[in-house]
């Protein structure tokens, strides 16, 4: 696929949403990888994380509200902690999490998850779990 | 020294070792653990949102109700309780407006919030205020020989700015388990995510990342792991079952809580409720070492 | 009363589109002392200048205002033209209509009524402008190098040959700066020590330079043209005319120090030659480390020196030298890698700066030349560079770009597939930055035909798992995540202004950026110089640089000099300060206030004025309690006309606004 770059498409409404919510400037960004490069779940991700930044950027969002991507972040901070220009790449990540979950998108149904046995599981996986991928 | 408790939700059931152990070791050091009264959830994830103050009110209330008990501090055994209502704290503390919205938002409580409250690691303390080397002079039952490797996860060293220790380097644990007279492994993916809360949605991705960080700490020849966090230490201990049956020849590695090691390095004895919470038995392990 | 013709220019469209100049002719033609006045397309063409000329001898004038562009820009055309008509320079004024009015506004009649005010307050000051001559004093035609690495040398050279005396002052033993530390240069491939020993030789040899070694400026005072310097060197503990460079007193010498020339990669003695091609070629003694300034301890050197040769009651020496101008060539060291926290805080012995990797490569380093890592001396058959280590960094390091690691990247990845060839070198970079001549070129062909591998990413972590250390990085391009067990890993670490020229720096009261690298005087038009008049820049020390750009800025410099020295005298504008002894409490404020050190108490406790070293600031005028302290052509009383024709405009615009109400 390619993306039909213009003005209209790189300031949409969707990505002021994304700076509103995540108050970071994805034009910060220089693409120079460290985001990626540290993060530890990458490779379970459609969509790396300085790509989410890149199509930030161009303003193709739904893209990445589309993505595996944002589920997979487990809000480590890793990128953050390292990024040169101080972004806060795990606030942008929260960001399309919460533009989904806000539709009242769940990414998880309560009753339909891998638990094998409630009562070994302990309440900070299921209240964290819930909190991240439930609107 | 009374010193005000916050245990968060997983200490009072699947981490009450956890909170047993520190209560008790505590105790020999001559501090008491005084559990705040009417706490609430911390709401575990800090919500990174710039724009949704409500995620942040459990954390705060907490801080109020501490505050209307008369304490000025609260201590956190869990890594997650400690990030989440410090940050929480500085989101809301920074910021004239959310402090004003939620002051304003709260306005049936008895007190205002005040800000004036400060919220430590059970860490701080021993470190900063009881000292390591009026700890290492209490340990009775030294950890000869017992070689760990610490695991710092996540939330006790990022973001920077709430980091208990440098955030790439830490040796806070390691100078812990070193007083204690235990061996202190230095391995690579001791910052590394466990996969924390995936592991309800995408075990794959939790069973790999816990694989590669207890084959980097056996690697290295750790005899176990410890932690400060739940979730962490649910998942390195309890997803060695699913970790067997994916990487042939993985041999289990106990996890610990500091806080088991140090009743233990103090001269508590280790007791049988402990061992139950574990999914892989330590027992084995500290009798080969002769620690009890 | 003076004769002043007003002179408006156009610019083309510049001014004539927002500035109604034919109204402001009719405005000004009966202004006080307006004797004649005419607007022109391009006032500073020849025949703008031309017909400003006729007007001075038609009119007789003896002041002109000329309202147009910036006086940075043509006041100097301007001064030019009325001096040639006899006319002293300092009756000329700039009125400033273009940047400070028609290019900042739309409104074409409320533009008009500023430039009309702004050419009132330049009338009002020429009225008082006295005719004044440039103050001059003698020119020392001697100049001080600071820092002996191949800006120095060359800036040195240059100006020795053009003969003028030259002291170089050099803080460490031997002169040859971080290039006698390279193997080779890039894009040439050329032996760094082969192509700068000869310059470091004939520098020695040259009658008009003197080399101060183990040496540090501790103070300079005075001006352009006249400065002191206070120079403090350190003994040299061996007497080199006796010395037969046996090298007993090394073999003696119980003290071992990781050697600064292999970058901590050997060892040498606290006695000990800095390196073989050094310059003196002498023994040096390393004070901090040698135990033999206490007898009881040591000695045993000078027990073994048959000639006698060391003498450890030598002190170190201040003194004093007299120059004319000075090039600062302090050059550059490199960011710590004990900084970069996700690469290990210096931890691992097989992860290396460049300068260690340079080393390694070269014939004189601690390998002789062989490719061997530090741990175990095992031949490194995968090797990683990293590029932009601790530069483009805002966060944590340092923000900008270093300039020349893309290119000694390559070079050594290059330099290490000539010497194993069955290796693997891989680059992680952000951007490649090759803009020199056959810079391009040389990356291509690296690429093509030497096998390296360029990965678009940020290493993230390095780590050590048995003997390997293992980078986790990223290709930005493929967006894969890449994992490499390396032999070997190269920082290519940010350049930062060299160890200890803070102090210096301070010392000297130089400007310099954020980042501690000197400021030049102007970024595009005077890269050369420091913004205080007899300092020049060179190298490094002013930003990160190559050795081509840093032997090119030397020379500028050195001809700069040049130019300075081939005067008899300096001269210097006269716009400055000066005291009405009547006013003069001799309270003193001033003295605190001059930033050039140019005011003093004179014995009847009045304060003076240096002419020479006063720059004309204006600081000492406002922070003078008593008015004593004014500044030529920009008096009091000018000043306040000046306010008084703005004021009064003021007040006859409101009071017309009044009346319509």
């Amino acid at each position: 696929m390619f993306y039909k770059l213009n003005n209209k498409a790189i300031k949409n409404s969707l990505s002021e949403q994304v700076q509103e919510i995540s108050a970071q400037n994805v034009f910060d960004c220089y693409q120079c990888g460290n985001c990626s490069s540290g993060c530890p779940v990458v490779d379970y991700m459609d969509i790396s994380p300085n790509q989410v930044m890149r199509l930030a950027q161009f303003g193709a969002i739904q893209e990445i509200l589309d993505s595996e991507t944002i589920w997979i972040c487990s809000t480590c901070l890793q990128c953050s902690s390292r990024c040169p220009k101080g972004i806060d790449v795990s606030k942008v990540m929260e960001a399309f999490r919460a533009i989904n979950l806000r539709k009242r998108f769940s990414k998880v149904e309560p009753n339909k998850t891998q638990i094998q046995n409630i009562k070994e599981t302990p309440p900070i996986l299921l209240v964290s779990a819930m909190r991240k991928m439930t609107g | 020294m009374n010193l005000p408790y916050y245990p968060g939700c997983t200490l009072k059931a699947n981490a009450s070792h956890f909170e047993d152990s520190a209560i008790k070791a505590m105790e020999i050091l001559g501090h008491q653990l005084v559990e705040m009264k009417d706490w609430v959830c911390c709401g575990t994830v800090f919500s990174q949102t710039d724009d949704d103050l409500m995620l942040h009110l459990a954390s705060i209330r907490n801080l109020l109700r501490a505050k209307e008990q008369g304490f000025d501090e609260l201590v956190t055994l869990c890594s997650m309780c400690y990030n989440t209502l410090n940050r929480s704290k500085a989101f809301i503390d920074s910021d004239p407006d959310n402090l004003k919205k939620v002051t304003d938002f709260m306005y049936r409580e008895n007190i205002e919030y005040d800000q004036d409250i400060q919220v430590y690691h059970l860490f701080n303390i021993l470190k900063d205020r009881i000292k390591y080397e009026t700890i290492e002079k209490l340990v009775h039952n030294p950890l000869k020989s017992l070689r760990l490797g610490a695991y710092y996860g996540c939330l006790l060293v990022r973001p920077k700015e709430f980091a208990i220790d440098d955030f790439e380097e830490p040796t806070i644990i390691e100078d812990f388990l070193r007083i204690l007279g235990a061996e202190a492994i230095d391995y690579p993916y001791k910052l590394e995510c466990c996969g924390a809360y995936q592991t309800l949605t995408q075990k794959d991705v939790s069973v790999k990342r816990c694989y590669e960080i207890l084959n980097s700490a056996k690697k290295a020849n750790c005899d176990a792991i410890v932690t400060s966090c739940p979730l962490c230490a649910y998942n390195l201990d309890f997803l060695q079952k699913e970790i067997e049956k994916e990487y042939v020849g993985f041999v289990n590695i106990p996890v610990f809580y500091f806080t088991e090691l140090l009743a233990l390095a103090l001269g508590h004895t280790w007791e049988a409720s402990w061992s139950e919470l574990h999914a892989v038995d330590p027992l084995p392990l500290l009798k080969d070492k002769q620690l009890i | 009363m003076k004769r002043i013709g007003v002179f408006i220019c156009h610019c083309g469209v510049n001014i004539k589109d927002t500035v109604d100049v034919e109204l402001l002719t009719e405005q000004l033609e009966n202004y006080p002392g307006v004797v004649h006045i005419e607007n022109y397309m391009f006032m500073c063409s020849d025949p703008g200048q031309n017909q400003i000329k006729a007007a001075i001898e038609e009119n007789k004038l003896d002041g002109v205002v000329i309202a147009a562009c910036s006086p940075t820009l043509h006041e100097s055309t301007f001064q030019n033209v009325i001096e040639e008509m006899g006319i002293n320079k300092y009756q000329l004024e700039i009125a400033n209509i273009r940047e400070q009015c028609s290019w900042v506004h739309n409104d074409k009649e409320e533009a008009t009524r500023k430039a009309n005010l702004i050419i009132k307050t330049a009338l009002e000051k020429l009225r008082l402008n006295e005719s004044l001559s440039p103050v001059s004093s003698p020119m020392t035609k001697r100049v001080m190098v600071i820092g002996g690495g191949i800006a120095g040398i060359q800036a040195a050279l240059d100006i020795a040959d053009g003969g003028y005396e030259v002291l170089l002052v050099e803080k460490k033993p031997s002169i040859g700066g971080h290039m006698i530390q390279l193997s080779e240069t890039f894009p040439t491939l050329d032996c760094s020590q082969c192509i700068l020993t000869p310059k470091m030789v004939q520098l020695a040899k040259h009658k008009n330079i003197k080399l101060y070694v183990n040496s540090e400026v501790e103070k300079v005072e005075g001006f352009v043209g006249n400065f002191t310097a206070k120079i403090n060197r350190k003994p040299q503990y061996v007497n080199p005319d006796i010395c037969t460079m046996c090298g007993d007193c090394i073999d003696n010498c119980p003290v071992v120090v990781p050697s600064e020339y292999d970058e901590g990669l050997s060892w040498r003695k606290a006695i000990y030659v800095p390196f073989p091609q050094a310059i003196p070629a002498t023994f040096t003694i390393d004070t901090e480390n040698c135990l033999g300034f206490d007898p009881i301890a040591c000695g045993e050197c000078r027990k073994a020196c048959k000639p006698e040769a060391i003498n450890y009651d030598k002190k170190p020496e201040t003194f004093e030298e007299k120059i004319g101008a000075i090039i600062l060539a302090t050059g550059y060291d490199l960011y710590p890698v004990e900084k970069m926290a996700e690469y290990g805080y210096g931890k691992f012995p097989d992860v290396l700066n460049g300068l260690q990797f340079e080393r390694i490569l070269s014939a004189t380093g601690p390998t002789g030349g062989k490719m061997l890592r530090p741990s175990d001396g095992k031949i490194p058959k995968e090797i990683v560079f990293i590029q932009c280590s601790g530069s483009r960094d805002p966060e944590r390091h340092n923000s900008y770009c270093s300039k020349i690691c893309c290119m000694y990247s390559l070079k050594h990845a290059k330099l290490y597939k000539h010497k194993v060839h069955d290796g693997q070198p891989y680059i992680f970079y952000i951007d490649i930055r090759s803009g020199g001549k056959r810079y391009e070129e040389f990356i291509q062909q690296a690429v093509s035909e030497d096998g390296v591998i360029y990965i678009r990413g940020k290493v993230a972590k390095i780590y050590k798992e048995d003997d390997k250390m293992i980078v986790h990085g990223m290709d930005t391009l493929t967006g894969k995540k890449i994992e490499i067990k390396a032999d070997l890993v190269v920082l290519a670490q940010s350049m930062i202004p060299s160890e200890g020229v803070n102090k210096l720096i301070q010392n000297l009261k130089l400007s310099t950026d954020e980042h501690g690298f000197l400021n030049e005087a102007h970024p595009k038009l005077r890269p050369l110089e420091s913004i205080q008049s007899g300092f020049y820049l060179t190298g490094a020390a002013q930003g990160p640089k190559d050795i081509p750009d840093s032997v090119a800025q030397a020379s500028g410099a050195a001809a700069k000099v040049l130019a300075l020295m081939s005067q008899q005298e300096i001269y210097h504008e006269p716009i400055i300060a000066w005291v009405d002894e009547e006013k003069c409490s001799g309270c003193g404020i001033c003295i605190s206030t001059c930033p050039y050190g140019a005011r003093a108490l004179n014995f009847d406790g009045i304060a003076e004025v240096n002419e020479v070293l006063c720059e004309g600031c204006g600081a000492c005028i406002s922070a003078c309690p008593s008015s004593a302290s004014q500044q030529r052509n920009l008096t009091d009383d000018q000043i306040n006309n000046m306010i008084d024709i703005i004021l009064q405009d003021n007040l006859e615009n409101s009071l017309e606004k009044e009346d319509m109400i």
